[in-house]
C-alpha cells in the first residue's frame, strides 16, 4: 500500500498548496498522480496543461512534471501543437467550467472533433470560483450568484453531451466524492487513443456556500457539499435501490423534519440536493402512502421523486476512431518525409 | 519545395519556402486573405520534410498551437492579417512573458476591422510593437519584396531562436501577393536555441549578459514550470514586484542591448543626400523610384529602408537627422512611423509625413513631390 507520502514525494512539487481549504483541485491531483503512478508512466514524459482559473493550478505548480500554464480557456489548443509536434508526450489538459466550455468552448468541441489524442479533465465547480463566483456556462438555472442576484437566468450546458456530440471518443462524467471511479476513468482516459474528456463536478467551499445557499460553519462545508453531489448524482448502469423520496419543506427544514419523524415506518433526514436544496430524505414503505401523508403534513412542499433532478455521472462514451496525430503522420508517410 | 536557382514566386509563397529552408516542422494557421497561400504553401510542402500542418478552429487556437509546439521543441510558426493578428494578441504577449521563440506573419490589410478586406496596408506597425498588454519589447522584420520575403523569414526564425522571442513578419497584401523573382540559395543561414548544459540552468533567469536564457523543451525531464504568470528564475509563480521587474526589464533589454545586432538598414544615396526618404515594406518601393528620378532632377535625396521595424534604430535614425536636412517618412497609414521618427529626432532634422490609406501605395510621382517640395 502507498501512503500520501509516496505520492506527495513523487509528484507533487511544493506544499503548502495555493488551493482554498477544502478545495476539490487537492482530490483531483490526488486521483491523477494515482493513475500515472498505477499505470507506470514515465513522469518525464507526461505534459500537463492548463488555462486559467483554480483548476489551473491543480497541475501548476502542484504537479512535478512538465507543465504548461497558459491563457484563459486555450489550453487544449495549446496542447494540441505540442502533443502533435512530440508524440511521446501523455498529454493530460486541466481546464475549468469557464475556462473550458465557457472562453474555451470552441477549442474543446473542435478537440473533441479532431480527436486528437489528449486527455482533458474538466473541473467543473458550476461558477466563475477564482474571480468571486460569477454564473458560468455550467450554473444551474435559477442559482444564486453574484453576477445573478436574483437567480440565474441562463440555463447550464451538458457538457458531456456536447463533447460527445462533437466526436470525443472518450467521454466520462464524476465527482470529487467518486475517487476511486475517477481514478480509474484518468487511467482509462490516458490510455484511451483518441480525444478523451471526463467532467468531474468538484467542491468549492468558497463560492458553492453561497451559490447552494449552504449555511453553517465553513469548516463543515467541504464534505457536505461532497454528501450534497453523493445525494444528486446516479450512477449510470449501476442498480437502483430507490426506496426513499425528498421532502421539500415550505420553510425550515428542520421544522419538516420533526413532523417527518413523528410518522409511522419512515427514516428521515435532512440532506443537501443540488436542485431543491436543504431538503428531508425520507425513506418508508410503500412510498406512495408516504408520499400522501408527507404532502398532508402542511410543512412540505413538494415530494420529488429520489430520481428527479438527479445529474447522471458514469461512462458515455468509449469507441475507436480515427486519431488526429495518426492521420497527420499518414500524411507524412504518403509524402515521403517520414 | 523549390530547386535552388532562380524562379518566379508569390510573395506569400517565397515566405513559407523560407520558412521550410530554416527548419520550421510546425504551422498553424486559420485561412484569411492576403495570407492564406502561406498556409496552402506549407499544407502541401511540409509533410515532406517531415513537418505538421495544423488547421486550427480560429486565430487565438493557431497561436497558442504554436507556443505549445515551439515548446515541444518545434521551429513553428503561423500567417495572418489584420483581423486574425488582432485575435492572436493576448497569446502574443504570453509567448513574450514565457520568452517562447515563434514567428508570426502579418500580411497586413487594410483596416480597422474587415476595413477594405485583402487591400494592403501598413497599420498594424504600432500593433505589432504594443497590442498585447503589459510591457515587452518586439522585433518585427519587413520584407519591400519577394526575395526579402524569403529572406526575412528566414531571417526571422534565426532571430527567435537567437533571443528565444517572438519574431513578426510584417508583410503587406501587396508584397504577398506580387510574383517577381526569387533566388533560392543551396544553403541557408540556420540558428538554434540555446539548450540548457545541465538540470541546473534556469529556464527563465540567466548570468549571461546577452539575458537570453537556454531552452528546454518539453519531455527533456526538466519538470518545466512555463506559465505566463509572473515567474521566478525557475518558473514558480510569484507575483512579488522584484520578480516581476525582474523580467520585465530582462525580457525588454535583452532585444533593446541586441537592438545593433537585430538593426537591418538598407540605405541608397544618403552619402551628400539633403533629403531622406525613410520607409519600409512596399511603401519603400515609391520611395526609391522617387529617390532616383529626384537625383535626376538635381536633388540630392536618399533612401533609409527599414527592413527590421522594432526594435527601432534610434541612434542611427538620430544619425540620419544630422547628415540631412528633411525626413520624409513614406507609409501606408494615417501616419505612425512618422510619430516614432519625430520623437527620435526631436528636432535636429525637420520631418515630414507622407501617410497614405485607401488599400493603394503612394505614388512614385507623390513622393516626389514632397522631396522636391522639402529640398526647397
Amino acid at each position: 500500500m502507498k501512503n500520501l507520502k509516496y505520492y506527495r514525494d513523487r509528484y507533487v512539487r511544493r506544499q503548502p498548496s495555493a488551493f482554498c481549504p477544502g478545495c476539490g483541485g487537492g482530490i483531483i491531483l490526488n486521483c491523477f498522480v494515482r493513475a500515472i503512478d498505477d499505470l507506470g508512466l514515465d513522469k518525464d514524459k507526461i505534459l500537463a496543461v492548463s488555462g486559467i482559473g483554480c483548476s489551473a493550478w491543480i497541475p501548476s505548480p502542484n504537479f512535478n512534471g512538465d507543465t504548461l500554464h497558459t491563457t484563459h480557456g486555450r489550453a487544449i489548443a495549446f496542447a494540441t501543437g505540442a502533443r502533435t509536434f512530440n508524440p511521446e508526450l501523455t498529454t493530460v489538459v486541466f481546464v475549468g467550467d469557464g475556462d473550458g466550455a465557457g472562453i474555451g468552448g470552441n477549442h474543446l468541441i473542435h478537440a473533441a472533433r479532431r480527436n486528437i489524442d489528449l486527455t482533458v479533465i474538466l473541473v467543473n465547480n458550476m461558477s466563475y470560483a477564482m474571480t468571486g463566483g460569477q454564473i458560468a456556462p455550467t450554473t444551474l438555472h435559477g442559482e444564486t450568484t453574484v453576477t445573478s442576484p436574483y437567480g440565474n437566468p441562463e440555463s447550464p450546458f451538458d457538457i458531456t453531451e456536447l463533447v460527445r456530440a462533437a466526436g470525443a471518443s472518450y467521454v466520462a462524467k464524476w465527482s470529487t466524492y467518486h475517487v476511486v471511479e475517477l481514478t480509474r476513468s484518468i487511467k482509462e482516459a490516458i490510455t484511451h487513443k483518441g480525444f478523451s474528456f471526463i467532467e468531474v463536478l468538484s467542491q468549492c467551499p468558497t463560492q458553492q456556500r453561497r451559490i447552494f445557499n449552504l449555511r453553517g460553519p465553513v469548516d463543515s462545508l467541504p464534505p457536505r457539499i461532497l454528501d450534497m453531489f453523493a445525494e444528486s448524482t446516479v450512477v449510470k448502469d449501476r442498480p437502483d435501490r430507490g426506496g426513499y423520496v425528498y421532502a421539500v419543506p415550505k420553510a425550515s427544514p428542520e421544522e419538516a423534519l420533526k413532523q417527518i419523524q413523528a410518522m409511522d415506518g419512515v427514516d428521515a433526514k435532512i440532506v443537501d440536493h443540488m436542485r431543491y436544496g436543504r431538503v428531508v430524505r425520507v425513506d418508508g414503505e410503500p412510498l406512495d402512502v408516504v408520499r400522501g401523508k408527507l404532502l398532508e403534513l402542511g410543512t412540505v412542499s413538494e415530494v420529488k421523486d429520489h430520481l428527479d433532478g438527479k445529474i447522471t455521472l458514469g461512462l458515455f462514451e468509449k469507441k475507436t476512431r480515427p486519431e488526429f496525430t495518426d492521420a497527420l503522420r499518414e500524411i507524412m508517410r504518403k509524402a515521403g518525409g517520414e | 519545395m523549390l530547386e535552388p536557382g532562380r524562379h518566379l514566386a508569390l510573395g506569400n509563397v517565397a515566405c513559407a519556402e523560407g520558412a521550410l529552408r530554416v527548419g520550421c516542422r510546425f504551422f498553424a494557421g486559420y485561412p484569411i486573405t492576403p495570407a492564406s497561400e502561406i498556409s496552402h504553401h506549407i499544407a502541401a510542402e511540409i509533410p515532406r520534410v517531415g513537418g505538421f500542418y495544423v488547421q486550427m478552429e480560429d486565430e487565438i487556437a493557431s497561436i497558442a498551437s504554436v507556443i505549445g509546439a515551439s515548446w515541444a521543441g518545434a521551429k513553428a510558426m503561423t500567417a495572418t492579417s489584420g483581423p486574425g493578428y488582432s485575435l492572436m494578441q493576448e497569446n502574443i504577449g504570453y509567448a513574450h512573458m514565457t520568452e517562447t521563440p515563434l514567428v508570426l506573419v502579418n500580411v497586413q490589410r487594410s483596416g480597422p476591422s474587415t476595413g477594405q478586406a485583402t487591400q494592403p496596408g501598413q497599420q498594424d506597425i504600432m500593433q505589432a510593437r504594443y497590442g498585447s498588454h503589459g510591457d515587452y519589447e518586439v522585433v518585427a522584420v519587413s520584407p519591400w519584396s519577394v526575395q526579402e520575403m524569403f529572406d526575412l523569414t528566414i531571417r526571422a526564425f534565426n532571430l527567435a531562436e537567437t533571443y528565444r522571442t517572438p519574431v513578426m513578419v510584417m508583410a503587406d497584401g501587396m508584397i504577398g501577393h506580387m510574383k517577381e523573382g526569387l533566388t533560392v540559395p543551396e544553403k541557408v543561414g540556420v540558428v538554434d536555441r540555446k539548450k540548457p548544459t545541465s538540470k541546473e540552468d534556469m529556464p527563465w533567469g540567466t548570468d549571461d549578459p546577452s539575458g537570453v536564457p537556454p531552452m528546454p523543451a518539453f519531455g527533456e525531464g526538466h519538470a518545466l514550470l512555463v506559465t505566463g504568470s509572473t515567474h521566478r528564475p525557475d518558473g514558480v509563480r510569484n507575483y512579488a514586484p522584484e520578480y516581476h521587474q525582474m523580467i520585465v526589464y530582462r525580457i525588454r533589454d535583452k532585444i533593446l542591448n541586441a537592438e545593433p545586432k537585430i538593426r537591418d538598414i538598407h540605405t541608397e544615396h544618403l552619402g551628400d543626400a539633403k533629403v531622406a526618404v525613410l520607409s519600409f515594406g512596399a511603401s519603400a518601393r515609391p520611395s526609391i523610384d522617387a529617390v532616383v528620378k529626384a537625383r535626376e532632377q538635381g536633388v540630392k535625396a536618399g533612401l533609409f529602408r527599414l527592413r527590421t521595424l522594432w526594435p527601432l534604430p534610434e541612434e542611427e535614425i538620430r544619425a540620419l537627422a544630422d547628415s540631412v536636412d528633411a525626413i520624409l517618412v513614406v507609409e501606408m497609414n494615417a501616419g505612425k512611423l512618422v510619430k516614432e521618427v519625430e520623437r527620435v529626432v526631436c528636432g535636429k532634422a525637420k520631418v515630414a509625413s507622407l501617410a497614405k490609406v485607401g488599400g493603394v501605395l503612394p505614388l512614385g510621382r507623390e513622393v516626389l513631390e514632397e522631396v522636391r517640395r522639402l529640398a526647397k
